[in-house]
């Protein structure tokens, strides 16, 4: 075990292949949204803050004990967490690295086939919203709830298979042969070109959209620049409230402290994974930051030039102000496109697009319980990733299955997104900076490191991040949690999605159990 | 498009990217170095008696 059976091939193919797990819808069709409603330009103080004090440290920290558990051969968040704790404690905690990646799979996966659908639909003109510009709107709704069976439950997979169901396993498909070549071959081999590939096809549209002027003359004020007004104009959170005023909100920081946390991975249990496969003498700050900042710039430089403008130049305020992932994506952007010169093509390029950020994301969702498989019950790939393809395609069925309303997807959506990436961030940032110490962990990340971590790192993610994670969690509890417990305690389809990631926690904690013994004896000899 | 809108604009989309530039100009400064993860001395011999 302790002889390591995979690597990186370059440090430019794990640069981007961390990015690439970052980057995702969030950064383009999340990102956009969130700023627009809560302060505009404003936006960006929080934004930046919690990128510096929140995002960058964690990040660092991740890597770091990443680096460090892989020095004792293993790579998934269990066993890593075991050896930096030393305690079984930690080990179960690790838990949450391979909880979260393994059930945002499950529905990631079905946005990610949505992706693949719509740019199949532009390329061959399967979406047709008519002539009735008045009906643009109701007919990309329509198309959009029946491609993903969002009127009623079990529509998918009732009769024939439903197109986006073929579509969905062809994805599903992608990934785990992707998975199956293995780390170099497959997800850096990928990455590399998918993600120049995605910046190509970003940037195309971005010239597009800045160069649609004034597209009906009848309407002056719809124009580009009163489209990035809309994005970037610093502005209250109500009308006729001064942007300063949005900053004194808690919520705009929430808002921006979970945008940066979603858009850079932190708290998934993916980077501590990836981080794992490099030797000691390896860099990880200056590969950290150049990973963060590859996220920073598709979100902030392409994803808050494109989504906004581009849907305020033909709806006006009223599509712009579509905050919601899907909302704004799947139902405003084809509209936005069918209005569009040349649509057809940008809404093809956009979308494949689309689904290059999202399978770049969702690969690295898997490489960590198959590296958890492989560690904890002793085998190798071709059966790991046999039972995690068994495990994720029964957990994806059930989101295909209950569909109505997408009630189920966006309830774990929720649960993970909001709860439980925060949790892990916690666990992290407590097991670097008070378990590990600081200061060893610094000096470990230094190994090697072609920069240093600023002066201030060590107080911020000793003091700074957990204070900020723990205020983060504890105004989930106070303002959330009641209403949560509520909802999933009345609607049975609620209950079934916690049933699944109870199940799968447990499942995971079971393997942890079994494993454990054999970390144990494996790193007895090597402290 | 306000004055405040532009500052916000051109100062966040300047921040990132000078930081990215900054990061790819020192990953990629060096060939060698993004283009292999170990470079043939950081492999321990285990014979330098340190």
């Amino acid at each position: 075990m302790s002889i390591k059976k995979e690597q990186w091939g370059t440090r430019l193919g794990l640069i981007l292949a961390v990015a690439g797990s970052a980057v995702g819808l969030g950064n383009f069709l999340r990102f956009p949204g969130n700023a627009a409603a809560n302060g505009g330009g404003g936006f960006m103080i929080p934004y930046f803050c919690a990128l510096i004090f929140l995002g960058i440290p964690i990040c660092w920290a991740e890597w770091t004990m990443g680096k460090y558990g892989g020095q004792f051969g293993f790579n998934s968040s269990p066993a890593i967490f075991g050896v930096v704790g030393r305690r079984s404690i930690w080990r179960y905690l690790g838990v949450l690295g391979l909880v979260i990646p393994v059930i945002v799979y499950m529905y990631y996966v079905l946005i990610e086939s949505w992706c693949l659908g719509y740019a199949a639909s532009f390329l061959f003109g399967w979406i047709d919203l008519g002539a009735d510009k008045s009906q643009f709107t109701a007919k990309s709704v329509d198309y959009f709830n029946s491609f993903v069976g969002a009127n009623q439950d079990g529509l998918m997979l009732e009769g024939s298979i439903h197109i986006s169901v073929i579509v969905w396993l062809l994805v599903f498909a992608v990934n785990f042969v992707l998975i199956y070549r293995g780390l170099s071959k497959g997800i850096e081999l990928f990455c590399r070109y998918a993600i120049p590939v995605m910046a190509i096809c970003a940037f195309v549209v971005l010239i597009r959209v800045l160069t649609l002027g004034t597209p009906d003359p009848n309407q002056p004020e719809l124009n580009v620049l009163n489209g990035l007004g809309f994005m970037w104009n610093p502005k209250g959170l109500q009308e006729g409230e001064s942007w300063v005023s949005a900053l004194a909100n808690p919520k705009t920081w929430m808002t921006a402290s979970g945008q940066v946390f979603f858009s850079l991975s932190v708290g998934f249990g993916v980077i501590i994974n990836y981080a794992s496969y490099l030797k000691r003498k390896d860099d990880v700050v200056l590969s950290g930051l150049t990973a963060t900042s590859t996220n920073e710039f598709f979100e902030v430089c392409l994803g808050g030039l494109i989504t906004i403008p581009a849907a305020f130049v033909f709806l006006g305020m009223a599509g712009a102000s579509q905050s919601g992932t899907f909302d704004l994506g799947f139902k405003t952007l084809p509209v936005v496109f069918e209005y569009m010169p040349g649509g057809r093509f940008f809404g093809f390029l956009w979308f494949f697009m689309l689904f290059l950020a999202a399978i770049t994301s969702s690969l690295s969702m898997l490489q960590p319980a198959i590296a958890f498989l492989e560690e904890s019950l002793g085998i190798g790939r071709r059966a790991s990733v046999a039972i995690l393809g068994l495990i994720t395609g029964l957990g994806s069925l059930f989101f295909i299955y209950f569909s109505n309303g997408l009630k189920a997807l966006n309830y774990v959506d929720d649960t993970v997104g909001n709860i439980l990436i925060v949790v892990l961030a916690l666990v992290q940032t407590l097991l670097f900076a008070w378990v590990l110490g600081v200061k060893r962990g610094v000096q470990f990340a230094h190994e090697g490191a072609e920069m240093r971590l600023p002066f201030f790192f060590p107080f911020v993610i000793k003091y700074v991040t957990p204070s900020y994670l723990i205020i983060m969690l504890v105004m989930w509890v106070l303002q959330t949690l009641p209403e949560y417990a509520k909802k999933t305690l009345d609607d049975p389809v609620l209950k079934y999605s916690f049933g699944v990631v109870v199940v799968t926690t447990v499942f995971l904690l079971f393997l942890i159990r079994i494993g454990g013994r054999r970390w144990r004896a494996e790193t007895v000899d090597k402290r | 498009m306000t004055t405040g809108g532009w500052i916000f604009m051109v100062v966040s989309i300047g921040f990132v990217v000078s930081l990215i530039s900054f990061c790819y100009f020192r990953v990629l400064r060096k060939p060698a170095a993004a283009d292999h993860m170990h470079a043939p001395l950081d492999i321990d011999t285990h014979d330098l008696g340190t």
